[in-house]
């Protein structure tokens, strides 16, 4: 079974219709006991950094994340959440992918970064069949700096954090389950580790 | 390179599809699911669906099409009509719509803009705005452009980006309807003096329109109804002529 977890910020319902198109059972929880026994977790994401730190902290959350074993996939403010510290709100994160910033962009383009994007390099199980041509969607005014974690690089106003990976945590900044097909051959990708 | 975005728009009425010329000759143009996952498979880069009876009729209508729509398809969608409240906006969300678009009750209260992008960020946060030249200057309209607002355009359009709106709407009521080319001048002025993602809107009605506006102003997204309705402009083929013309755009879904 996958676990969604359930924060008041997160845009549930797009990630649970994407999976339910891939034929994949999941249920949305906030409960310690489902999520520890989850085969996947996936922690999406929409939403401000320092409300949702806020609740996951409410709700302990935020110590019970570090203990997940299985494959964790955290998608746009979930990836932001997975880091160390956030300039929204300027919140200490989780700190799963540590000493990672989370920054805003400069305003030398438009902010925030909305639209379909490619990569400049991706590398990793998350992208097997997935070509750096190809273009995955992104709504977002902060990124994670390029760090020892980052498994796909994306360039807007600067290179930035595409996806990243450390151990069984895997983050997209993008939003693959509203990322057409690409987004589905990613998510097949997760299912599949 | 960050794609410049084709965005097909539904305006919605009890459950159908509809279009207004100039908003006043409403034709039916079809079940909104349908069309959508026609556009999806077509390569539309988002969905924008208007609500053009939300303001009157249930809301329960409405979100159990955004419910069904965020079940069947698989690319963002916008979702606007008659939202007054954060909650009606918490309400969209949870039923899968990627952004709400707000119009009228930002201009009557325009703090509702700030309240929902601090519950639920920007990003999801477009403000639509509907824009009249007259007397020599761009001015702000509402319900559907038949009432003024007196606010110059050009003064709502940074008051909404200062207030927390990730991105604006900009449909020209001059050009709405008419398909004579989205008007190049209001959009290139606003998608100059903001710094949020700007969408143009009304007046396509070719395939060199989207080539202009995109050359000639900041917009990153163009939104046409009618003309992806009926048929007139395949999206696919819209799409090949913007790549031959060197436009980013996402030709590989």
């Amino acid at each position: 079974m996958i676990v969604i977890i359930d924060y008041k910020a997160g845009n549930i319902g797009s990630v649970k219709n994407a999976l339910y198109r891939l034929n994949c059972e999941c249920m949305i929880s906030d409960n310690p006991n489902t999520i520890l026994q989850a085969d996947k977790v996936i922690f999406p994401g929409v939403g401000e950094a320092s409300s949702a730190m806020q609740y996951l902290r409410a709700k302990n959350l935020d110590q019970l994340l570090f203990q997940i074993t299985q494959p964790m996939l955290g998608i746009c403010l979930g990836l932001q959440l997975m880091c160390a510290f956030s300039e929204e709100g300027n919140t200490d994160c989780l700190g799963i992918f540590p000493k990672v910033m989370v920054k805003q962009f400069p305003p030398k383009d438009k902010v925030p970064h909305m639209g379909w994007n490619n990569f400049t390099t991706i590398k990793g199980e998350l992208f097997q069949n997935i070509q750096p041509m190809d273009d995955v969607y992104y709504v977002h005014g902060y990124y994670a700096e390029l760090n020892d974690y980052t498994s796909g690089v994306c360039d807007y106003i600067e290179p930035f954090s595409a996806a990243m990976q450390k151990d069984n945590f895997y983050a997209t900044q993008f939003h693959p389950e509203k990322s057409a097909n690409i987004g589905e051959q990613i998510l097949k990708n997760f299912l599949a580790l | 390179m960050l794609k410049k975005r084709i965005i097909p728009c539904l305006d919605i009425k009890d459950g159908r599809t509809v279009k207004g010329v100039n908003f006043v000759d409403i034709r039916d143009a079809g079940d909104p699911i349908v069309l959508a996952k026609q556009y999806v498979q077509q390569g539309a880069d988002e969905l924008v669906f208007l609500d053009i009876t939300a303001t009157i009729e249930k809301r329960e209508t409405l979100i159990e099409l955004v419910r069904k729509i965020a079940q069947e398809i698989n690319i963002p969608f916008t979702v606007g009509g008659g939202i007054k409240t954060v909650e009606d906006v918490s309400n969209l969300l949870q039923a899968g719509a990627d952004k709400v678009s707000v119009n009228s009750s930002a201009i009557k209260r325009p703090a509702l803009l700030s309240e929902i992008a601090n519950a639920f960020g920007s990003q999801c946060l477009v403000v639509a705005i509907d824009t009249k030249y007259e007397a020599e200057e761009w001015k702000v309209f509402v319900h559907g452009g038949r009432k003024a607002t007196g606010l110059r355009t050009l003064d709502w359009v940074k008051q909404v980006e200062d207030l927390g709106a990730g991105e604006i709407l900009l449909t020209s009521m001059n050009n709405d309807g008419t398909k004579s080319g989205f008007a190049l001048a209001i959009c290139k002025a606003v998608s100059e003096s903001v710094n949020i993602p700007v969408i143009a809107s009304g007046g396509a009605g070719s395939k060199a329109h989207f080539q202009e506006v995109f050359e000639q102003t900041k917009v990153t997204g163009a939104l046409a109804a009618s003309i992806f309705h009926y048929g007139e402009i395949p999206i696919p083929e819209l799409k090949q002529y913007l790549q031959i013309q060197n436009i980013a755009i996402r030709c590989n879904y």
